[in-house]
Order: structure tokens, then C-alpha cells, then sequence
């Protein structure tokens, strides 16, 4: 099994989790988080002072797949997340050890 | 409690005894004797007032005392509230709130008396009011011949709560709660008290120099302004200042509080004429003019100077307006309110701007609006000011007396003076005897967790700030919720 961890633009969020489902992914987790690559930041004025905003709020999906899969998901959410502009994010993947379905105790694959 | 600590509440004990005792022990003195004629704070003067109580007056003063209240709390309150970051909101808020408590009490006790009680040499008030002695329905002719004397005493108590919340606004973020507390309670018997009697007083020496100050330019903002000054040369600057940002951490709150401070200032300024009349109206009507020609004025300089026109900037230009037309209301003409009002936006701008060359931290720019707003408004009263609108007034040097200028002048000074020499010394002594700072590990936690063990939002309610606590009740939502789940049938 892998994790597919994608930094995305927010408002991309929609059409990721249209395509994920559409091609049979059934859970995810998504959270709130800020960060930057090559895409700048901007600034906010209050007052006498000038601020810069470094961090830009991006989603962080995670999605764990059995290795078959990844390719096809990592495609999948490149393609949806895409719009070809700088700090369009990022897909890393990582290798999970073990997955349990807290509610009935299943295993690997079939806690997926 | 440290041996200062206790050394301080028995002599605060000590002062509020004496003043009840005096309050019920000593003789009653004869009713205050006013001169007919003399001209009440602000208003027209009536050709020999009989003291008849004038209903719609009456209710005016109440309505426009509720609305100064407002001003304070919620007004100022979310104004500061929501430009500090979010670890000192409450502490903030609670400036405003507790000061409305301490100077309605300290009110009734001796500040009425010592600010417009029988004069003293033309400098204080004498104590034959404290407790509100002699302070019932007959009007007092001297002050407002139409209202109860009770009436008076309670529109300008809301003025005297105002006052020193202003300055709170220099000290945000960094101040302890105690050393606040006799600060304000010291601030307001040696500072605003004898000002207050200077301006308004019957038979203060400005009054009877013939300085002009409708609903209260000098006492109210130059003396908040300039006591800011002393406190945040004092006080020092927040740690982190200039390397850490500090922005607004809740901005919608601050317009909220500019949108009820413009809403009270009605009160405060047309509330000023004592009456429900002409007057009151003009009074509404430049105020609502300068604040808007001073929301327009700092907006169109800071686009102009700095690219974009800021919603902080709005609200602030309004507040600077406000401060500067509160002296001239009742005394120019609308049209010189726009030009005194667009002139404070552009004007007050530019001094917030400045804090920064000049190197101090006046946190929420008390210095820069009501400081330099309040100064502004004054001398500009000495300017605008036209008889025609005003009889009890007095002509400015556009309508032909430039001696009327040099009146302000001297008024403005005398602020000056009291407010900063004052607001050191007695800051200095706290400082000897209590500390005036929090620590620097409260700073960095905040005045919310370090003086009052409060957070001021528990955000994300159910998904964090219930569950992350421990505490009365914790244990039983677990208990509940394995009720529950062994009532439902299993899916």
C-alpha cells in the first residue's frame, strides 16, 4: 500500500475529489494547511505597518491505495488538480506499513 | 498579596470610607447660587432661565448619556478589541468594560463633585457634592436650567468613563491588570477631574478665559492623546515590536466598534447642547459631516499614497473626524465641518504614519488620532467658530477675532501640560510601587490566559476546545454518549 500526499490550490479541491471518486477511491482525509514553493507571497497593510504573507493557504489530501493503484490515482489527482499556473502543488508518495478498519479490525487491503 | 499590594487597598478603602463618611456626616450646603444668565457648557444661554424641567430636554440628555455608554462599551472596546492580536482580545475588551464600572463608581463618589462642584480657586471642584449630595431633580441653572442636575451629572459621568479607556488603547497587550485598575482610578481624580472643572466647571479658569470646547476636544481627546504619550514613554514598547508582526487579529470587530462609536458620538456631541433643540440638531449635523469628509480623507490618501484604500483606514479616518469636530459642533458651520473633518483624515493619517520615524509604540494610536485629531479640532474651533451659529460661542478668526485662536492656544497647552506631567508622574509611582509591565512570559502567553485564565475564542467548538480540556463535566459526555450508543441498535 501506498499514501499519495498532494499539496493542492484550495479551490481545486472540488474537481480532485469529483475525479478520485469517479475512478472508485472511497476515503480521504483533507486538511487546512499553508505553505510555498516558487509561488509568492502578498502583503497586507494595517495602519502604519506593511506586512508579507509568505505562507499561502493550500488542502492537503492523503489517500492511501494498494500499490497497483498509484500510478492511476497519482495521474488522476495531477490532472484534476492541474491549471498550469505556478503553485499548481505537489504529489509524494509514501509506503504504508500496515492499514486497520477500526470498526471491524480488517487488515491491508481489505481495510481499505 | 505582597505588603504594596495590601498597602494600596487599605489606603483605597481608606479614600472610599472618608468620602461615604463625608457623604453622610456633614452638613448639607446651601443650594449652589449660579449667576443668571451664565452660559452652560455649550448651549445658548437662556434670558433668565426660571429652572423649569423641559421633558423632551430631559429625554434627549438621558438617550444621549445611554449613547456616550456605548461609545465606551461596546463601542471603544471592539474598536481595540479587534486590532490587538487574538491572545489579548479579552484582556482589551475588558480594559473598556472595567473602566465603565470603576469611573461610574468613582463618579458618584467624588468625581462629580472635584470636575463641576463649588469652585475652588478656579482650579477643582470642592467636595460639597461628594456622594452626589445636593445633586437631585432641581436643575442646576449654572450648567443646564432644563434637566434635572442628576440628568447632567450622568451625561458627563459617560464622558469621564470614555476618557481614560481611550488611553488604554497606548498600553495594549502589555499592561497589569491591578497597576490598571489605581492607574485609572488616579488618572481620573488628578488628571480628568481638575480638567474637566478648567473647561466646564462653573467658574473654571478656562471656562472663564473663554477657551471654546463644545462636547469636550480638550478634556476628552488632547488629555487621552497626550497621557497616552507620557504612558507609552513610560510603559515601553511590546516585546517584539518591529520584528514580529502584529497584525489586527479580528478586524470585522473594529468596524463594528467605529460604526457604534460615529452612532454614540451623537450623543456626545449633539447630546452636548443639553437640550432638544436647534442647536442639538447642528450639533448632529456637523458631526456626522466631519466624519464623513475625515472616512473620505483617509481613504483617499492612504490609495493615493500607498495603493490601496484599507478598511482599518476607513474606520479609522471616521474615528479622527469624530475627534475633531467634538470641540467645534456646536460652534461652525456644516460646511467648515467637511473641511475640518477631511482635514483631520489626511492629517491623522499622516501622524499614525509617523509613529513609526519617531520610534514609540502607541499601540492603537491614541497619540496619532485622538492626540493630534483632538489638537487639530481645538485650534480649528478657534478658526471656524461663528457667533451666527452659536450665541453663547464666540467668533473664530475667519469671522474677524484672531484672539479667539490664541484662547484655544492657551487651552490646548494647558492640556497638554496637565495630561503628560501627570499621566508620568503618577505612572512612575505605580511603577516604584506595583509594576506598571507583565512579565515576559504573560506577554508572550497573552493577557487573556496571564490576567484572567480566559481564551477569548474556543474555536472549532466541538472539534477542539470541549474535547482538549479537562475540567467540570468532561467525564460525563463520554458517559452520555455510551448511553446513547447502547441504545441505538447496531448498524
Amino acid at each position: 500500500m501506498k499514501k499519495i500526499e498532494a499539496i493542492i490550490k484550495p479551490f481545486k479541491l472540488d474537481d480532485v475529489k469529483e475525479a478520485l471518486t469517479g475512478i472508485g477511491v472511497i476515503g480521504m482525509t483533507v486538511s487546512e494547511v499553508r505553505g510555498f514553493g516558487r509561488q509568492k507571497g502578498h502583503t497586507e497593510l494595517y495602519r502604519g505597518g506593511e506586512y508579507t504573507v509568505d505562507f499561502l493557504p493550500k488542502i492537503k489530501i492523503e489517500v492511501v491505495v494498494p500499490d497497483s493503484l498509484v500510478d492511476k490515482v497519482s495521474g488522476v489527482l495531477a490532472g484534476a488538480a492541474k491549471t498550469g499556473n505556478i503553485g499548481d502543488g505537489k504529489i509524494f508518495v509514501h509506503p504504508v506499513d500496515t492499514a486497520i478498519r477500526i470498526r471491524t479490525g480488517e487488515r491491508d487491503e481489505s481495510a481499505l | 498579596m505582597r505588603a504594596s499590594r495590601v498597602c494600596l487597598v487599605i489606603l483605597l478603602m481608606a479614600a472610599l470610607g472618608m468620602c461615604a463618611a463625608g457623604a453622610v456626616f456633614a452638613q448639607s450646603p446651601p443650594a449652589a447660587a449660579p449667576p443668571v444668565g451664565a452660559a452652560p457648557p455649550g448651549a445658548t444661554p437662556a434670558p433668565a432661565p426660571p429652572a423649569k424641567i423641559d421633558t423632551g430636554d430631559t429625554a434627549w440628555v438621558l438617550m444621549s448619556s445611554a449613547l456616550v455608554l456605548l461609545m465606551t462599551a461596546p463601542g471603544l472596546a471592539l474598536f481595540y478589541g479587534g486590532m490587538v492580536r487574538q491572545k489579548n482580545a479579552l484582556g482589551t475588551l475588558m480594559h473598556s468594560f472595567i473602566i465603565l464600572a470603576l469611573i461610574s463608581v468613582q463618579w458618584v463618589l467624588w468625581g462629580y463633585t472635584l470636575a463641576f462642584g463649588p469652585d475652588k480657586g478656579g482650579i477643582i471642584g470642592g467636595l460639597e457634592w461628594v456622594g452626589l449630595r445636593g445633586v437631585g431633580a432641581e436643575p442646576n441653572a449654572a450648567y443646564a436650567a432644563t434637566i434635572p442636575h442628576q440628568a447632567f451629572m450622568l451625561f458627563q459621568m459617560m464622558f469621564a468613563v470614555i476618557t481614560p479607556a481611550l488611553i488604554t488603547g497606548a498600553f495594549a497587550e502589555r499592561k497589569k491588570f491591578s497597576t490598571f485598575i489605581v492607574f485609572v482610578l488616579a488618572w481620573a481624580t488628578l488628571v480628568y477631574d481638575p480638567l474637566a472643572h478648567w473647561v466646564w466647571g462653573d467658574g473654571g479658569w478656562l471656562h472663564k478665559l473663554g477657551a471654546l470646547d463644545f462636547a469636550g476636544g480638550t478634556v476628552v481627546h488632547i488629555s487621552s492623546g497626550v497621557s497616552a504619550l507620557a504612558a507609552v514613554l513610560v510603559i515601553g514598547k511590546r516585546r517584539g515590536y518591529g520584528q514580529q508582526p502584529m497584525p489586527p487579529h479580528n478586524l470585522p470587530l473594529t468596524v463594528m466598534g467605529a460604526s457604534l462609536l460615529w452612532f454614540g458620538w451623537f450623543g456626545f456631541n449633539a447630546g452636548s447642547a443639553l437640550g432638544a433643540n436647534g442647536l442639538a440638531v447642528h450639533a448632529f449635523t456637523t458631526t456626522n459631516t466631519a466624519a464623513a469628509a475625515a472616512a473620505l480623507g483617509w481613504m483617499l490618501t492612504e490609495w493615493s499614497s500607498r495603493g490601496k484604500p484599507t478598511v482599518l483606514g476607513a474606520a479609522s479616518g471616521a474615528v479622527a473626524g469624530l475627534v475633531a469636530i467634538t470641540p467645534a459642533a456646536g460652534f461652525v458651520t456644516p460646511m467648515a465641518a467637511l473641511i475640518i473633518g477631511g482635514l483631520a483624515g489626511v492629517l491623522c493619517y499622516t501622524a499614525c504614519n509617523m509613529k513609526t520615524k519617531l520610534g514609540y509604540d502607541d499601540s492603537l494610536d491614541v497619540v496619532g488620532v485622538h492626540g493630534i485629531g483632538g489638537t487639530w479640532g481645538a485650534l480649528a474651533t478657534g478658526i471656524f467658530a461663528s457667533k451666527a451659529v452659536n450665541e453663547g460661542g464666540a467668533n473664530g478668526l475667519l469671522y474677524g477675532e484672531p484672539g479667539q485662536l490664541w484662547k484655544q492656544v492657551v487651552a490646548v497647552a494647558a492640556t497638554l501640560v496637565l495630561g503628560f506631567v501627570m499621566t508620568f508622574v503618577i505612572l512612575k509611582v505605580l511603577d516604584a510601587i506595583m509594576g506598571l509591565r507583565i512579565t515576559e512570559d504573560d506577554e508572550m502567553a497573552g493577557l487573556d490566559l496571564s490576567q484572567h485564565s480566559e481564551t477569548a475564542y474556543a474555536l472549532g467548538g466541538s472539534s477542539y476546545g470541549e474535547y482538549g480540556m479537562s475540567g467540570p463535566g468532561a467525564g460525563a459526555f463520554a458517559e452520555a454518549m455510551k448511553a446513547a450508543q447502547a441504545k441505538r441498535p447496531a448498524h
